[in-house]
C-alpha cells in the first residue's frame, strides 16, 4: 500500500442517471445469479403455476364469460411471473440491501435515492419481463391462443404490473426489518392476488358484488388488462378504470416509499 | 468562504442531531475545515462522532444548525456536493456476494471522473485481492477496500469514519501514510477515531467530542499543552514523600502516592526533572523505575472523559465525576 501520485489519467466523464443505474444494475444482475432461492422462486414458479390454472380451468364455464383455456392462463401467467419474480424477489434484494448497509452506502455517492431503487429493481423487472414474453410465446403455442385483439392493452396492463410491483416491494420492504421476514412480508399480497384478482378464477365468473371488491386488488387491473387485451371482451370504459386503478396503486406504493422507506437497519 | 487567505472548506455551524426517541446525540457544534487540512474528531464509543459525520456526509437532515461543504449543503444540495467527496462509511456497505474487482467497477460506475479501479485497488494493497469475494475478505481488507472506493473519484473532501478500526499494524501505517500523502495532494480529510496515536499522528487539527459536544479542540500540541506532564519513580529504601525537596520549589503542581511510587504533575517538565535528578545524585539516590513523560492526548482524552458532566439523554438524572 503506498501512496503514488498519479497525474495522467484519462479524463473520464461525469456520470449521468443512465450510467449510474445502469452500473448498479450490472452488479445486481450478478447478485441475482449468485442467490440460489431467489432464482429458482424467481425462475421456476412462474413456470409451474400455470399449468394448475389450466387443469383448474377445465372446470369452469369459460365460454359463457368469452374467455378460452388460453385467456385465462396467460394472464394468469403474467400474473404469476410479476409476483414471484419481480415482487417478492425484490423485497429480498431491498431488505437484504439495507441489512448489508449497500443502501446506506450508494446513498454517500451521486446516486440520487429514486436511482438507488430503480437501478437494484431493473435486474428483477427485465427478468419478469423475459419470463412474461416466453410464457406469452408458450401460451400461443401449446394453449391455441390467436392473437390479441388489442394488443395495445396487453402491453399497457404488463408495462403497469412492472412498475406496480416493483414501486409495492419497495413499500413492502418498508415494513420489513429483516431478511428472515422478508420471506413472510411479501405472503399477503401474494395470496390475495392469486385469489382476488382474477388469476385462478376470472372476475367474470365471480358473484358482482365480489367481483367489484376484487376490481380494486392491486393486481386486478394488470389482469384485467392482459386479459381484455387479448380476449377482446374489454370496453374503453373498463380498460380507463383498470388504468386508473393501477396509477392510484403506484401513486400509494410510491407515496409509502417516500414517506417510510428505510435507507438503514434500525439501530 | 475566505479567512486568513485559508478557504474553508468545511464549515460546521452550531449543529445539531436528534434521532427518532428523541435523543440528542450531537448537541450544537461548531469547527471549520481549511483545505488540505486533516482534521480529527476523537471521542469515547457514543461521544457523537459518526452522528456527525452523517450530516456531514448529506445522509441526513440536521435538526438545528448549519452544514457547509466546500460552500454547500450536503444535504439538499447533493448534486453538487458528491461528486466532490469521498466517504469511508464506519462498516460495511458491500453486497457480500461480489468480488472486490465487481464491487470496485460498480462503484467506479457511479463516481464522476473514477480512476480505473484497479489503480485505487493498488494503492491499498489489495490488487491480488480482485476475483475475491467480499464475504471471504479480513475486516482489515474490507476497511482497505472501502478506503480505495472513497479515493476512486479523487474527492476534494474526504470522510473517513473510523478508517484504521480492524487493521494490523501495518495496515494502520501504511493507511496513514496514503491519507498524509493524501492531504500533501491537497486533499481535505476530515476523520474520526477513537486511537489516539491515530489522531496524534495524522491530524493538523483535532477536537475531542463527549456527549455530543465538543470539549476541546486545536491543534495536537495546543490540546496537549492545556494537560501538565507527569514524573513517575519509586520512592529509595528509608525515603519517604517530605525527604525530597519541597514539591511547588520544584514547579510541581500535584503529586500522588501508590505505595512506593511517587507520581508528579508538572507543567514545567524540564525544571522538575533537572532539580529531581540533582536532589537524587546529591543524595547519592537510585530512582528505581523512573518516567519522564511530556503532556499527551492521552492526559487531555481521559480528563475529558471523566470530567465533563455526563447527562446523556434529557430527563435522565445528572451524573457529576469529581476529577
Amino acid at each position: 500500500m503506498s501512496a503514488t501520485q498519479t497525474t495522467l489519467r484519462p479524463a473520464t466523464a461525469a456520470t449521468t442517471p443512465l450510467s449510474r443505474m445502469t452500473a448498479l444494475a450490472r452488479a445486481e444482475l450478478t447478485l441475482l445469479g449468485r442467490t440460489r432461492g431467489a432464482l429458482v422462486a424467481a425462475l421456476f414458479v412462474p413456470l409451474v403455476m400455470p399449468v394448475s390454472v389450466r387443469s383448474a380451468a377445465e372446470e369452469m364455464d369459460l365460454a359463457g364469460a368469452g374467455l378460452s383455456t388460453g385467456t385465462l392462463v396467460l394472464p394468469a401467467a403474467v400474473g404469476f411471473s410479476l409476483l414471484f419474480a419481480v415482487y417478492s424477489v425484490l423485497v429480498g434484494v431491498f431488505v437484504v440491501r439495507r441489512e448489508e448497509l449497500v443502501l446506506k452506502r450508494l446513498r454517500t455517492g451521486e446516486l440520487r435515492d429514486a436511482e438507488i431503487l430503480a437501478g437494484s429493481a431493473l435486474p428483477a423487472v427485465l427478468t419478469g419481463l423475459a419470463q412474461c414474453l416466453l410464457l406469452t410465446a408458450g401460451c400461443v403455442a401449446l394453449l391455441d391462443l390467436s392473437a390479441p385483439s388489442a394488443p395495445h392493452l396487453v402491453v399497457l396492463g404488463l408495462l403497469l404490473g412492472l412498475v406496480m410491483c416493483s414501486a409495492l416491494a419497495a413499500a413492502t420492504a418498508s415494513f420489513t426489518r429483516t431478511g428472515e421476514s422478508a420471506q413472510a412480508t411479501p405472503m399477503p399480497l401474494l395470496l390475495v392476488s392469486m385469489m382476488g384478482s382474477g388469476m385462478f378464477v376470472p372476475l367474470e365468473l365471480l358473484p358482482d358484488k365480489v367481483a367489484s371488491v376484487c376490481e380494486l386488488l392491486p393486481l386486478t387491473p394488470v389482469v384485467t388488462l392482459v386479459r381484455g387485451g387479448w380476449a377482446g371482451n374489454l370496453s374503453g370504459y373498463e380498460a380507463l378504470g383498470a388504468l386508473a386503478t393501477a396509477m392510484a396503486w403506484i401513486l400509494i406504493a410510491v407515496f409509502a416509499v417516500r414517506r417510510w422507506f428505510r435507507w438503514e437497519p434500525r439501530r | 468562504m475566505e479567512t486568513n487567505g485559508h478557504e474553508h472548506v468545511i464549515e460546521v455551524t452550531d449543529l445539531r442531531r436528534v434521532y427518532g426517541g428523541g435523543f440528542e446525540a450531537v448537541r450544537g457544534i461548531s469547527f471549520s475545515v481549511r483545505r488540505g487540512e486533516i482534521f480529527a474528531l476523537l471521542g469515547t464509543n457514543g461521544a457523537g462522532k459518526t452522528s456527525t459525520v452523517e450530516l456531514l456526509e448529506g445522509l441526513a437532515a440536521p435538526a438545528g444548525g448549519r452544514v457547509r461543504i466546500l460552500g454547500h449543503d450536503p444535504y439538499t444540495e447533493r448534486a453538487a456536493v458528491r461528486p466532490r467527496t469521498g466517504v469511508m462509511l464506519q462498516e460495511g456497505g458491500f453486497p457480500s456476494e461480489l468480488t472486490v474487482a465487481e464491487t470496485a467497477r460498480m462503484w467506479a460506475g457511479c463516481v464522476s471522473g473514477a480512476r480505473p479501479p484497479s489503480e485505487v485497488l493498488a494503492l491499498v494493497g489489495l490488487e491480488t485481492k480482485a476475483r475475491t469475494r467480499v464475504k471471504q475478505l479480513s475486516g482489515g481488507q474490507r476497511r482497505r477496500l472501502d478506503l480505495a472506493l472513497a479515493l476512486l473519484g479523487d474527492p476534494e473532501v474526504l470522510f473517513l469514519d473510523e478508517p484504521s478500526t480492524g487493521l494490523d499494524a501495518e495496515g494502520r501505517r501504511a493507511t496513514w501514510e496514503l491519507v498524509s500523502a493524501l492531504r500533501d495532494g491537497g486533499t481535505t480529510v476530515l476523520l474520526t477515531t477513537h486511537y489516539l496515536e491515530e489522531a496524534e499522528n495524522l491530524a493538523d487539527r483535532l477536537a475531542i467530542m463527549h456527549d455530543g459536544r465538543i470539549a476541546t479542540t486545536g491543534t495536537p500540541a495546543e490540546v496537549t499543552a492545556a494537560e501538565p506532564s507527569r514524573i513517575s519513580f519509586e520512592l529509595p529504601d528509608g525515603y519517604f514523600v517530605g525527604d525530597l525537596p519541597p514539591l511547588p520549589e520544584l514547579g510541581v503542581a500535584g503529586h500522588e502516592t501508590d505505595g512506593r511510587i511517587v507520581r508528579l504533575r508538572t507543567r514545567e517538565l524540564q525544571r522538575t526533572a533537572t532539580e529531581l535528578l540533582v536532589w537524587a545524585a546529591q543524595a547519592g539516590v537510585e530512582l528505581r523505575r523512573l518516567d519522564v513523560r511530556s503532556a499527551s492526548l492521552e492526559e487531555a482524552f481521559l480528563g475529558i472523559a471523566k470530567n465533563v458532566p455526563a447527562d446523556r439523554a434529557t430527563g435522565m438524572t445528572t451524573k457529576e465525576y469529581a476529577a
